[in-house]
């Protein structure tokens, strides 16, 4: 039964468990025990509670024999990244800054997941703070793609793309700040979604880099998305930035394919240094749409080459500012030796972060700081602009951009680590949706000839995520490729 | 004059709102009960946002219009970024270069110029959040220093002053001038012992160069200021110490960097503050957890339309509308809104603003202080009070009687709002004044009688001693009209052969 | 901008964000950060004269809350992740005039 359950879909597990197939206990069951079984290699979760999932699936179960009403997630099993704050629970954003830190409150999504009967089935294994783009940042270990354990399964939100390709979880909650859902996503083949800013709520979500994160569903095909992004997203008064905009049904107009859609393409996404194996699926993705009667369009993001730079600029300043907190004072860890509450603060850091975030810090501060805050900052800030402008020129002739996720398939664990600006690089087609603050999606696209998974990548205006979906799923309903699982 | 003194002021006054500026934790003072007013966003936790107060930028707004600012159409909140254990986050929100008005000023009186008024400039006004306490051990065993958030995130205003002001008696005045306008809009309370206003003053000297141009000397910051007049001590000292220091060492503005010194109350003098390693960079940047704020024209007109009547033009109405010398009106105004409003209800009500104005800042000002209770509290309400000055200004009672009635209401203890007490008890007390002058006539007859060397007197020249006379007649008929015994007496003593 | 960092600005930069770095790592620092800040110089190549500094990436104005209290946490709750507490308030080592 493990099996049938492990692979099902996650709109099917909710139609087999309202049908009385399976009960809530059987499929955390199931789950649990494929963790327990490859988890040791894979190392997506951080934290699991058996016994703690199990009560939370066996009270849907009473629910249900009671017959009272049920969230709509109702038995779901749902894996959430650890920087998403869970009452009563640790939560260490994969830092040993934070490793014994335990929230006095829940994240507004953890909220909503649990007002919808959701089972959250444990914490996974991300890049400390969200800050890499491999997974090989944690403090406490790396995440290994399932498809290749020799390879990195992306980043930031390694472990729940990692578990969710490996059938440990049929739903999980990431974050992207410049990719963090989305390129893991590409790299484990399983979809990825990266809201609008300020769709859903941040109150709760540690914070890396404020003005691009967002939390994001991550699911083996585009229904499961649709559907967790559903619950998540909505207005939040507790968060400044949160966006009073209704949240449509997106799992409702899934399946209408859309006519007269016309598909961007940016001609200067497909230069050099894009593998050939992740061009030739892309523009296969491409013609596809176009025999589904799609127009496509050659559209240009002049300013797409800063990106990266805007972005490497703009995120650690703010990151720098948002771990200013992390001073072993009021919570997180405080060095044991030291002289002086100026020696604690800098010991505290220098022992509670790693070479990454400290790298991040390092950089942020550089750039706020007297002298170069306009050269640096503020000039991130008036690029920023100009690439969001390129976009909303490029929406007035088409309705979605079509781009790679990523420059390669899945890279090998310890090839690009020690190679800071090599990482950043491969952000280069992820990057733009945070500056811009746009909706995107990755969904599997194909596979290299090494078997590895090509994402591909949709983005749209803001708040055209039900667009977004409705294109995945004509682009899904066609092909192979996310029925594929990895053999563990 | 050898030099002369300029001092700008930084003050900072928590608002009265009932929460904090970004949470909605209790803003309230609780010093005795450390760490039970906190939440995620002000202990700054992992994972927690801001959201900012609407009452708390109503006050803010209220306030910067008050004081003649610019209000900018949008303005934006800003993150400073320094370290300290009372500041969780590690930086403090507040606003940098688009604070929310800027440009203004404040009308004080100085004693110096009784009759005019001076203008002080405001550089500007912003609205930040508060850190939290930091509490020291004292033994200086090197111990460990405590730390309460109850504090932290409870709204401030600070309010920057252009260097203006020319002396520490100004300053007083300003300060005076500041916390009468906060606490008329019941914006703040302003009170510096509970730390609801605190004060740095910035000090330099223009003084005379050796070619008779002016040169300005290096600015000292001054804090550790824990009262108003503690403000014009610091200042007075320190343009002393700083005119001996220029005679020393002939420092000009930025030959040196800006020093901080506090002040001593105990010794009456500032002392040198232990200098940070470097000046502080604060890195400021937008707060991405906050959006900007609109202010329509609209809105502005809403408050400025709803504005209550500041002390400055209180005390010129009641100068020019009651009559009332500068000095009255300033002491009633100074008083607060509330006594304010008390004193023009009792000049309504009894028809003369002098006599309210009179018993106003002398007989209820002392029961006041004596007893300790505020004007809202205080056991006569302005109609008992007009009902008092009434009787007397209708002749019917004495002044004397009158401060009777009122001793004797305060006695009964009973806080009335009917008059009847007062006609209670000038019957009791047989106050009232004979209207009958038939009545008085024998009396006044006997007593001219008995007194022929003073008539004389009063025929000779001498008027004073008519008092003598005075005083016989009411002994023998209580509750005369001293007015009307007097006309009596001269009358009858000019109609005297 | 000029991109190559000094390890004397390294050390400042560290000091500013509260870092103790080893000597290893300010070397490695120096080299990774330098590499990065020359790349970023790229910006330079952008007009940006009359453009606004873009620091949201939404729109949004006036997002406010009503003046209402809300339960705070308890003493215990607001203590419970400090490294050490004397069960009322937060302690660290002596503060003196800087930190």
């Amino acid at each position: 039964m493990s099996n049938a359950i492990t692979s099902t879909t996650a709109s099917q597990l909710l139609s087999g468990m309202a049908a009385g197939d399976w009960t809530a206990v059987d499929v955390a069951t199931a789950f649990l025990d494929q963790i327990q079984a490859h988890d040791e290699q894979i190392k997506a979760f951080l934290r699991v509670d058996r016994a703690e999932v199990l009560r939370q699936a066996e009270a849907v179960d009473r629910k249900r024999r009671e017959r009272q009403p049920l969230g709509r997630l109702a038995g779901l099993p749902i894996a959430l990244k650890d920087l998403v704050c869970t009452r009563g629970q640790a939560t260490t954003c994969a830092s040993r800054m934070l490793e014994k830190f335990v929230p006095p409150y829940d994240a507004e999504i953890v909220r909503r997941l649990r007002a919808a009967d959701a089972v959250l089935i444990g914490k996974t294994n991300m890049d400390e703070f969200a800050m890499g783009s491999s997974t090989e940042n944690s403090a406490f270990q790396i995440t290994r793609n399932p498809w290749d354990t020799e390879r990195s399964p992306g980043g930031s939100s390694g472990g729940s793309a990692a578990a969710v390709s490996a059938g440990m979880t049929p739903l999980a909650i990431g974050s992207d700040t410049g990719g963090s859902i989305r390129q893991p996503a590409a790299f484990c083949g399983v979809v990825g979604v990266k809201p609008t800013y300020g769709r859903v709520s941040r109150h709760g979500l540690v914070a890396f880099a404020s003005s691009l994160d967002q939390l994001g569903p991550l699911a083996g095909d585009v229904a499961g998305a649709a559907m967790l992004l559903e619950v998540i997203a909505g207005h939040d008064p507790s968060d400044s930035t949160s966006v009073d905009e209704p949240v449509p049904a997106y799992s409702m107009t899934l399946e209408q394919p859309l006519s007269g859609l016309r598909i961007g393409l940016p001609v200067e996404y497909f230069a050099e240094g894009l593998d050939s194996e992740v061009d030739a699926a892309i523009h296969a993705a491409a013609d596809f749409y176009e025999s589904m009667g799609a127009t496509l369009v050659d559209v240009t993001l002049p300013h797409s080459k800063y990106s990266v730079a805007a972005y490497y600029i703009i995120a650690p300043s703010e990151a720098a500012s948002n771990l200013a907190r992390y001073d072993g004072v009021h919570y997180g860890h405080r060095a044991e030796r030291f002289n002086g509450l100026v020696d604690m603060y800098a010991a505290s850091r220098g022992e509670g972060f790693g070479r990454e975030v400290k790298r991040r810090i390092m950089l942020g501060n550089y750039a706020l700081s007297a002298g170069y805050r306009d050269a640096y900052y503020l000039k991130a800030l008036k690029v920023r602009r100009l690439i969001r402008a390129d976009f909303d020129r490029a929406f007035e002739t088409c309705d979605l951009v079509l781009s790679p996720v990523t420059p390669t398939p899945a890279f090998k664990v310890g090839e690009l680590i020690n190679d800071p600006l090599a990482m950043y690089l491969s952000d280069i087609y992820t990057i733009s949706a945070n500056l811009a603050g746009l909706p995107a999606i990755s969904l599997p696209a194909g596979f290299s000839e090494a078997g590895l998974p090509i994402g591909l990548q949709l983005l749209g205006p803001p708040f055209s995520e039900d667009r977004l979906f409705r294109a995945a799923r004509m682009f899904e309903r066609e092909t192979p490729w996310h029925a594929k699982r990895p053999a563990l | 004059m050898k030099y002369t003194t300029v001092v700008g002021l930084e003050v900072h006054v928590q608002l009265l709102t009932r929460t904090k500026l970004f949470c909605g934790c209790l803003n309230r003072f609780n010093p005795t009960q450390p760490n039970v007013q906190t939440c995620p966003v002000c202990l700054g936790l992992p994972g927690s946002l801001p959201v900012m107060n609407r009452y708390a930028f109503e006050l803010a707004l209220k306030t910067g219009m008050a004081l003649n600012c610019t209000i900018p159409p949008l303005t934006k909140w800003d993150r400073k970024q320094y370290y300290y254990p009372d500041l969780p986050k590690g930086y403090q929100i507040s606003q940098y270069d688009l604070p929310f008005s800027s440009k203004g000023w404040l009308e004080i009186v100085t004693d110096a110029l009784p009759s005019e008024t001076k203008r002080i400039g405001i550089i500007r006004a912003h609205l930040e959040e508060d850190a939290g306490k930091n509490i020291h051990d004292e033994s200086g065993g090197g111990g460990d220093s405590f730390i309460d958030l109850n504090r932290a995130g409870t709204p401030l205003l600070e309010i920057v002053s252009e260097p203006d002001l020319r002396s520490g008696a100004e300053a007083h005045a300003y300060l005076d001038e500041l916390k009468l306008l906060l606490t008329y809009l019941e914006v703040s309370d302003c009170n510096m012992q509970e730390g609801s206003l605190r004060c740095d003053a910035n000090v330099n000297l223009h003084v005379q160069g050796d070619g008779g141009q002016t040169i300005a000397t290096p600015i000292v910051e001054i804090k550790n200021l824990n009262s108003f007049r503690g403000v014009e001590a610091a200042i007075e000292y320190e343009a002393k110490r700083q005119f001996d220091e220029w005679q020393r060492t002939r420092h000009k503005l930025g030959d040196v960097p800006k020093e901080t010194r506090g002040w001593d109350a105990a010794r009456g003098v500032t002392f040198a503050q232990r200098g940070k390693e470097e000046a502080a960079d604060y890195r400021y940047f937008p707060d991405p957890d906050l959006v900007p704020v609109t202010v329509s024209e609209e809105k502005k007109r809403q408050i400025r339309d709803h504005f209550c009547e500041f002390p400055a033009a209180k005390r010129t109405r009641f100068e020019t509308q009651h009559q009332l010398s500068r000095y009255d009106a300033s002491v009633i105004v100074a008083q607060g809104k509330s006594f304010a409003d008390y004193f023009e209800r009792v000049a309504a009500a009894c028809g003369d603003a002098k006599q309210a104005a009179n018993w106003v800042t002398q007989d209820v000002l002392r029961e006041m202080k004596e007893r300790k209770t505020s004007i809202e509290e205080f056991p006569i309400s302005s109609d008992v009070l007009a009902a008092i000055l009434s009787k007397v200004g209708q002749r019917k009672i004495t002044t004397n009687s009158g401060r009777t009635v009122f001793a004797e209401i305060l006695a009964r203890g009973a806080t009335v709002d009917g008059t009847e007490l007062v006609e209670q008890i000038i019957a009791e007390k047989s106050l009232a004044i004979a209207a009958d002058t038939g009545e008085l006539a024998p009396v006044i007859d006997a007593v001219l009688a008995k007194n022929a060397k003073i008539v004389a007197d009063v025929q000779g020249g001498k008027q004073q001693a008519i008092g003598a006379l005075i005083g016989q007649v009411i002994r023998q008929a209580k509750g005369a009209d001293p007015q009307v015994v007097r006309e009596m007496l001269v009358a009858k003593i000019a109609a005297l052969p | 901008m000029t991109g190559r960092l000094t390890r004397e600005e390294v050390a400042k930069v560290a000091l500013l964000g509260r870092l103790k770095l080893s000597a290893d790592e300010i070397e490695q620092m120096t080299d990774q950060l330098s590499r990065v800040l020359e790349y970023v110089d790229i910006l330079n190549e952008v007009d940006t004269d009359d453009v606004e500094p873009m620091a949201h990436a939404i729109e949004l104005r006036d997002v406010f809350r009503e003046d209402i209290p809300v339960a705070s946490l308890t003493r215990e709750q607001a203590l419970a992740n400090a490294p050490e507490t004397d069960g009322r308030y937060f302690e660290v080592p002596q503060i003196f005039e800087g930190v």
